[in-house]
């Protein structure tokens, strides 16, 4: 896989993940074309579809789109399951995970996505392993934090 | 982080752009001064600031500062504040920045920790980043926890695919010897840990398939036991009932690195695997969620990909294909696109391309009712991959009819398909003519340059189609709105063929001529260029309108023309014709000759356009055809004038004979039926069928047979056959059927050979040569025109002979082909059909001058007589259409006994000719014949009668 993006249906990007090295401007117009390729699709159509020398598989959950570019001789239906399972980790850490989790917790989202997809492959299919992953991520960080009253108030 | 929750909802809480911006510059200030100012931060509070600066980032701001801070984060021994800080390093630093060399040295750090939590961050890092200065410094670390005995399993993962974005950036890097142990991985307890090492291997693979060989029956039957366990065995790596899908496709596709296993223990459990998958696809859903089939069905179309790769197993092809024909008319639009996709590739398999045709109809309604362009695109992929000779008519005739209403996005490659095809396909350049045509007419703007040269450049090489070009162009030149594509092709052709169509008075030269005319101001300069060429080729071809298309070439408007070009052809064209003589005119203005073979530049094209969607096959397409004329015709799309020497037009018509019927190696009146296979075809160009005796004797394995003369059995016998007939079948075996065509006229004869592949597969190698033994090479000349050396499977290919008798001969030229199929190499050696009396021109004659001329040959030496025994029928008609197809006459009411035969006839040597007299004398009681033949030449009367001997 070579990225991996989310967007509202308003086209605001919420996550980006490159498997690729690109530059920000490279990275920026990439975004812009799909987002816009992608919204202007009619429910009911294919959801693969050839773009320069790649393929995107997307996904639309609520208001949000998944979208994902792969190599041509990668597995589309596969891709969507990889979609489909990234959901189902955020669905459960988060509780019906909504996108306004996605924006509050953007970090997570991330932490999730590293130990399930690393350098664009699938690292870890069992859900039950990177949620035990993650738990243990969040253990340490209730250690570590030193739950202050000076913590900043809401103006740090 | 409270802070940065509060203000991601300042952030959602701005209604405008401009006072979201307001907000974060007042944010970055903030983070600045705290970044700035000389209380040192703590880890909390640097971590808060940096994942702020990161939002804003992700927003799509700029940030140019806070990488140090977040550098700072790394060393930290908290676990969250250096996870913030890694995050921050691989979204926002960039590969080439100056802190790159204190981040890998953090990495480093991290990675011999000892402490997994803290290794895998820094894995995720390199993994995220994998710039080429981490690959170099980080070589050795990384691999060396990938074996470590002591490595926990996640963190193998990990390091597992960290390594394979290493090798990705920087391919060519060594990383010890710890590579051999690697595929050992594919056995580990550990699921993940395989479903990452699988990944790894398959990049190792890819480099060097040789060194990492053994993971095939690691693979394999790994394979095996992910398919046949049940799907509680895998507990959490079973995914809505489908027992580790990702695994089971990494593995499908590892092994689409290897041809099929050599080891039969091993093929035969990857052959029973494949199976299930596909027994598992007619097993009724354990579960209607879309989870459950696509996880399904996604093994099951890795599994047909890995089938078509091995491409060896005719059962498990077709298997497939039925699979995906039921695909075709899925409800899910997702899985009629994938199945038009795989069904292309299998069209490509020999095995399994019949099979795919059978789905032809559905694949065309696709076109015509699917909703979405993408998979009306896959449909369009598809039917050009199918298209062979035998469907080819109704699948060029269904994207001609869909091009009306295609998208636009699509119509460009579809015009290219379609003359492809067209091109490829055509047993009937008429039809060639009118589907390019057509294109023009549906899709001008997108009939490229290469597309219209390409018809030209066939039409000037094929005279069996240049009438009726220029009929048809002249027809589509009446339309009130033509596209200015078909007055370039029009003006070319009927300045070259005007002539052939100008005995019709509708399109008499004068009109001709005013049809073109009436398009030239409409046109852009490049095109009115070509019809200025095209009208100085009138002024050859009619002279009779000389004085009308001068005055249009002296016009102020072309004279003065303010296009150079225009102007400079008015007048040049102008001045030659009233100039020069109408020799030199007729030299100048000659038409132009044959255009050399080349590779299809519509092919070049198409594969430009769309690498992918070349499949194999096509690629080695168009050889057999003429190809295009890029240098011939100028860059700018105009004709050149070509002066070329006289001889160049001559050769090719040497008898003045009509051989149109033999260029066009299939009547377009029985190339109808679609359902017809190629060797039905071959056989129709024959107009019988085939005779059961020929070839009866030659079977599989026999084809390199030799009789004791050197000969391919049968040769002989076969070679017989044409002693008494023009056309028919010359050999044939299982690869290959050898048809002929003969024309003869005194002493020149032209034979056409017509080669068809009766496989589905290539001839590589094809060659021909002749040889005369004896002394035959001073007897007759015998010219032939070089075959392409490739040969498509079902193509029929032409070869003309033209045959020279110098003076009498007994012996038959030897034909010799070669040619390599399926690998092996094919030789035949065969008798070419012809023979002295091939020469001989029928003479009628009266009783009298008959035995005047009998009696005059009573020299011994000038008569042969044999006596034999009936070998066939002695049936008179039969025995008179013989003595007619050897080539002499049947002279009634000469013999006094009606049932003798008598026969006259003249042999055309190149500077002789010789006499013959025959009379043949059946006795039907005992079944046997007195034949005696006179001949002026005693070896004449010795060579005829031992060959009409041998046909009765």
């Amino acid at each position: 896989m070579q990225f991996m993006l989310l967007f509202s249906r308003q086209g605001k990007l919420r996550l980006q993940k490159w498997f690729v090295a690109h530059t920000d401007k490279v990275k920026k117009k990439i975004t812009r074309e799909l987002v816009t390729l992608v919204l202007g699709r009619k429910p009911k159509m294919c959801s693969f579809l050839e773009w320069k020398d790649l393929k995107v598989v997307y996904k639309r959950y609520a208001s949000l789109y998944f979208c994902c570019a792969i190599e041509p001789e990668d597995n589309e239906l596969l891709t969507l399951e990889i979609i489909h399972r990234y959901v189902e980790l955020l669905d459960k850490y988060f509780g019906s995970v909504c996108e306004l989790d996605i924006i509050f917790n953007f970090e997570k989202a991330y932490f999730m996505l590293d130990e399930f997809l690393l350098g664009g492959e699938v690292q870890e299919t069992s859900k039950k392993n990177v949620l035990k992953a993650i738990a243990a991520q969040d253990l340490l960080q209730e250690e570590e934090t030193p739950q202050g009253f000076f913590d900043d108030h809401g103006l740090g | 982080m409270r802070g940065l929750a509060v203000f991601i909802s300042d952030i959602r809480n701005c209604k405008s752009k401009e006072a979201e911006i307001k907000r974060i510059n007042k944010e970055l200030a903030n983070i600045r001064s705290k970044f700035k100012g000389d209380k040192t931060l703590d880890g909390y509070q640097k971590k808060k600031y940096v994942c702020k600066l990161l939002f804003i980032f992700l927003l799509g701001h700029d940030i140019d500062f806070g990488h140090m801070e977040a550098v700072n984060l790394l060393s930290s021994n908290k676990y969250t504040e250096k996870q913030i800080g890694y995050l921050f390093i691989s979204v926002l630093i960039s590969a080439s920045s100056d802190l790159m060399k204190l981040v890998i040295q953090c990495i480093r750090n991290d990675l011999v920790s000892r402490n997994p939590i803290h290794i895998t961050l820094a894995l995720q890092c390199v993994a995220n980043i994998g710039s080429r200065e981490m690959a170099e410094s980080l070589s050795i670390d990384i691999p060396s926890l990938l074996v470590s005995g002591d490595t926990i399993d996640s963190v193998k993962q990990s390091a597992a695919l960290t390594l394979l974005r290493l090798l990705r950036t920087a391919p060519e890097l060594q990383m010890g010897e710890w590579t051999s142990r690697i595929i050992h991985l594919l056995n580990d307890q550990h699921m993940g840990v395989v479903t990452s090492a699988a990944s790894l291997i398959e990049a190792l693979v890819k480099k060097n398939p040789e060194e990492y060989k053994g993971c095939v029956s690691l693979a394999v039957s790994r394979l095996s036991r992910i398919v046949t366990s049940s799907y509680t065995d895998l507990q959490d790596y079973t995914y809505y009932f489908v027992p580790a899908p990702w695994l089971s496709v990494k593995l499908l596709r590892l092994l689409q690195n290897y041809p099929p296993p050599e080891d039969p223990s091993v093929r035969t459990r990857l052959t029973e695997c494949l199976e299930t998958i596909l027994n598992k696809a007619q097993e009724p859903p354990k579960s209607k969620k879309v989870q459950h089939s696509n996880a399904k069905n996604a093994v099951l179309f890795e599994a047909i990909n890995l089938i078509i790769h091995m491409d060896s197993d005719p059962n498990l092809l077709v298997r497939a294909c039925n699979q995906l024909g039921q695909f075709l008319q899925h409800k899910e639009t997702n899985l009629r696109y994938l199945a038009l996709e795989s069904m292309c590739l299998l069209a490509t398999s020999e095995f399994s391309h019949e099979a795919v045709k059978k789905h032809q109809d559905t694949v065309i309604t696709a076109l015509k009712t699917e909703r979405d362009v993408s998979v009306r695109q896959r449909a369009v992929d598809l039917l050009y991959a199918m298209c062979d000779r035998t469907n080819a008519e109704e699948i060029v005739g269904e994207m001609l009819e869909y091009l009306e209403t295609a998208d636009y996005s699509i119509r460009e490659e579809m015009v290219l398909k379609v003359a492809i095809l067209a091109e490829k396909y055509a047993v009937d350049y008429t039809w060639y003519v009118d589907v390019i045509l057509n294109l023009i007419r549906i899709a001008g703007d997108y009939v490229s340059e290469e597309v219209w040269y390409r018809v030209i450049q066939i039409v000037i090489n094929r005279d069996d189609v240049q009438g009726y070009a220029a009929k048809t162009v002249f027809e589509a030149l009446q339309a009130p709105a033509c596209h200015e594509n078909m007055v370039k092709v029009g003006g070319y052709i009927l300045g070259e063929f005007g002539n052939l169509i100008a005995g019709d008075p509708r399109s008499s030269p004068i009109v001709q001529f005013q049809l073109l005319h009436s398009k030239y101001h409409l046109c852009s300069p490049s095109t009115r260029g070509l019809l200025l060429s095209t009208y100085i080729k009138f002024i050859n071809l009619f002279p009779e309108i000389k004085p009308q298309i001068q005055e249009i070439l002296g016009s102020k408007n072309n004279m003065r023309n303010p296009d150079v070009e225009l102007q400079q052809r008015s007048i040049e064209y102008l001045q030659l014709s009233s100039k020069a003589t109408a020799d030199v005119l007729a030299t100048v203005l000659e038409e132009m000759p044959p255009f050399p073979e080349r590779e299809s530049s519509i092919l070049a094209k198409l594969k430009k356009k769309k690498p992918s969607s070349v499949a194999e096959t096509a690629i080695e397409t168009t050889k057999e055809h003429k190809a295009m004329p890029a240098a011939q015709i100028n860059s700018d799309g105009q004709p050149t004038l070509q002066i070329s020497s006289p001889s160049s037009a001559g050769s090719a018509d040497l008898l003045g004979l009509d051989i149109g019927g033999m260029s066009a190696p299939v009547d377009s009146s029985s190339s109808g039926g679609g359902g017809q296979s190629a060797s039905d075809l071959l056989v129709d160009i024959l107009g019988g069928p085939v005779p059961g005796g020929i070839g009866g004797g030659v079977g599989v394995g026999t084809t390199n047979g030799l009789d004791s003369s050197g000969l391919t059995v049968g040769a002989e016998e076969n070679f017989l056959k044409f002693i008494t007939k023009l056309n028919g079948v010359l050999y044939e075996n299982d690869l290959l059927q050898i048809g002929v065509k003969a024309e003869y006229r005194q002493n020149l004869g032209r034979v056409g050979l017509f080669y068809g592949n009766k496989t589905s597969f290539q001839f590589t190698q094809f060659t021909t040569s002749i040889s005369c033994p004896g002394q035959l090479s001073t007897q007759i000349n015998v010219t032939e025109k070089p075959v392409d050396t490739v040969m498509e499977g079902g193509a029929q290919v032409q070869q003309m002979y033209n045959i020279e008798c110098i003076s009498e001969f007994t012996e038959a030229p030897i034909l010799n082909i070669s040619f390599i199929s399926s690998g092996s190499n094919q030789k035949l050696h065969l008798k070419l059909p012809v023979s002295i009396n091939r020469f001989m021109e029928a003479t009628e004659m009266n009783a009298d001058s008959f035995f005047t001329r009998w009696k005059a040959l009573s020299q011994p030496e000038q008569e042969c007589q044999k006596i034999f025994k009936a070998t066939s029928s002695q049936d008179t008609e039969l025995t008179k259409a013989k003595i007619l197809g050897f080539g002499s006459s049947v002279l009634e009411g000469i013999d006094p006994n009606p049932d003798n035969f008598v026969s006259a006839g003249v042999i055309h040597t190149r500077n002789q000719q010789t006499g013959v007299l025959i009379r043949l004398e059946p006795n039907k009681q005992v079944e046997m014949y007195r034949l005696t033949v006179r001949s002026t030449k005693g070896s004449v009367a010795q060579t005829i009668c031992e060959f009409l001997e041998t046909q009765f």
